[in-house]
């Protein structure tokens, strides 16, 4: 069972295509291996049985040879798509028992392209957190081990951290997330996995539960370059229903992958080795350098020099947006409901009981920036300061062709570790809110383990709407870094002749 | 930047939470330091730059002022906690 749950999408599609095996059996596998890890807390819903009649659905698709691209492959759902007749909760109690009456557009695009979903998956609050410690539904652990402290639960990032964990831990083959900050890329990186967060605009927000709309993007998460290249490609498209989604045509991303990188410039912003930077990830971003360098590309020093100044801006526009998105959630027309006497005694217990510290701190710095004689102040400031972080990025894309920069500024950290003050968690995500900010593409991929044997992941940034050139040399890395290293099973799946894992 | 209690509770109620008065200190703090923290923004010289409201260099997209959905009553009503008649249903708001 094993070798199944161990193979990439690329390699799952192309043995379904021979049919080595089905789509039943390979689904049969993975909630096999969904059930083994429950120990993670990846999953918030596992719904096995649906998997399985789409599984021989998938199977009689194939023989009536009307495959799609994704075709009988086994993901995941970050629970915050929605999922039409399952569960959708953003890990909120105030969303529980929430079953919306239609899929959001990426997940129907993936169901249309074959593709089986297992379940949704845990992240933090309305994802809202770099640790998957925020949601209601118990905190995430990561699949790896420090090998100083076997025993110590690690987290997986966040939001997006029981799509890492599910996909480090082989439970799933690949998963939806959501970046707003570095949502994909930071627990990417946490769980020694590959996740891109695209061009803003390339993936429809409808149906994705709203958390700073002018920041939220989709992407995939999986085991390597090539299969998020894969993944993509069936979650981008043009909707109507979104009018920040772009109408332009989904290149073949996977195609992009031709592994040659020579004559591309590759900027390494000065800003992003800021004085005490962990000597691991240092040396694993000089060592990516090298590899670029080896392959005929040319690093290029530039600068972006309001780097220092966008988690600032970030904690001005994401919160300002969440109070007001999140504003709908009132106890009337869906999610829990706390009786009052009055219609507004109504609302403010309900939303007293149905959202988590961390939430509830957002909405307040939102509701304050956004307040009379503070909007100024703030939000039409915190906005002028975003012009400027994407004018760095533009001004750097005239003389280079991607950017290089770590993903995170450390490995994983324990549960429970640095949950004291929020702005301390909030620096996990200084590397990846700059990106976002400008609404740029950015790939994080395993490059490295660190001396305690956690992954340490590589960002890379690209234009606008040329995930391509981004997916082309994130492709070479990969080869180079040659990652193989893997999460300790546990517990043992018993397959081995000794009962050990293979 | 220090937010006092008059402060988050004016904030609380405008954001409708309910907030316990025992809870204001902590929430007063935690809400000053990090507006302490967006404070540097102050530092940077942002004269002349127009405010970045969308990443997305496009024009808002214009349709047809038609219905494209609706006669779905019961999807609508689906999810909400009370409802009534074809209708959702909140405490009395008018004596």
């Amino acid at each position: 069972m094993r070798t199944l749950t161990n193979l990439t999408l690329a390699e799952g599609r192309d043995k379904l295509a021979k049919g080595e095996f089905t789509a039943v059996e390979l689904t049969a596998a993975h909630i096999g291996a969904v059930e083994a890890r429950r120990d993670l807390n990846a999953f918030i819903v596992e719904t096995p049985e649906l998997a399985l009649e789409e599984a021989k659905a998938s199977d009689l698709r194939r023989q009536a040879g009307q495959a799609g691209a994704m075709d009988g492959l086994p993901i995941g759902i970050k629970d915050l798509f929605c999922t039409k007749g399952v569960q959708t909760t953003a890990a909120s109690h105030i969303l529980e028992g929430f079953k919306p009456p239609y899929d959001s557009f990426v997940s129907a695009k993936l169901k249309a392209a074959g593709a089986i979903s297992l379940g949704k998956l845990n992240l933090d609050e309305f994802a809202m957190g770099s640790s998957n410690q925020t949601s209601y539904f118990g905190a995430v652990e990561n699949p790896w081990k420090r090998i100083s402290d076997p025993k110590a639960k690690l987290v997986p990032g966040g939001s997006s951290g029981g799509s890492a964990a599910a996909v480090a831990a082989r439970m799933v083959m690949a998963a939806t997330g959501t970046d707003t900050g570095g949502s994909i890329r930071q627990p990417a990186a946490f769980c020694g996995i590959t996740g891109i967060k695209p061009t803003y605009g390339r993936c429809s927000r409808w149906g994705i539960v709203a958390f700073a709309s002018s920041l939220d993007q989709a992407g995939p998460m999986a085991r390597t370059v090539r299969d998020c290249a894969i993944m993509l490609g069936s979650m981008a498209g043009f909707d109507p229903k979104d009018s920040t989604s772009v109408n332009m045509a989904v290149p073949d991303f996977e195609a992009a992958l031709t592994g040659d990188i020579r004559g591309l410039k590759i900027g390494i912003p000065k800003e992003y080795r800021p004085v005490g930077l962990s000597d691991e990830v240092a040396k694993v971003w000089d060592q990516g350098i090298e590899w670029l360098r080896a392959a005929g590309a040319t690093p290029v020093e530039i600068t972006l020099p309001h780097t220092k100044y966008a988690l600032a801006t970030y904690y001005i526009i994401a919160p300002a947006e969440c109070s007001s998105n999140l504003a709908r959630y009132d106890g009337l027309r869906f999610g829990q409901r706390v009786a009052g006497k009055t219609l507004d005694e109504m609302y403010a217990k309900t939303r007293a009981a149905g959202f988590g510290a961390e939430v509830r701190r957002r909405i307040l710095i939102g509701t304050y920036v956004l307040s009379a004689g503070y909007y100024d102040a703030y939000y039409a400031k915190a906005q002028k300061v975003r012009r400027l972080i994407a004018e760095d990025f533009r001004k750097a894309f005239e003389t280079v062709d991607v950017i290089l920069t770590p993903t995170a500024p450390t490995a994983a950290f324990g549960q429970g570790e640095g949950t004291d003050d929020p702005v301390t968690m909030w620096l996990n995500d200084i590397f990846t809110i700059p990106t976002s900010m400008a609404g740029l593409p950015g790939l994080s991929l395993p490059a490295g383990l660190s001396a305690d044997g956690l992954p340490l992941g590589l960002q890379l940034i690209g234009r606008p709407f040329d995930e391509e050139t981004v997916f082309k040399v994130a492709g070479v890395m990969e080869t180079a870094a040659n990652f193989t290293a893997r999460p300790p099973q546990h517990p043992p799946c018993g397959c081995g002749p000794k009962g050990e894992c293979v | 930047m220090s937010l006092d209690k008059a402060t988050v509770r004016n904030i609380a109620n405008l954001a409708r939470i309910e907030i316990r008065d025992e809870d204001l200190d902590h929430l007063a703090g935690e809400l000053s330091n990090i507006m302490t923290f967006v404070e540097q923004l102050s530092e940077v010289n942002t004269d002349g730059i127009e405010p970045m409201t969308s990443v997305a260099a496009m024009t808002l997209p214009l349709r047809k002022d038609v219905i494209t959905d609706g006669g779905q009553p019961e999807a609508v009503l689906l999810n909400a906690p009370e409802a009534e008649d074809g209708f959702f249903t909140v405490p009395k708001v008018v004596e």
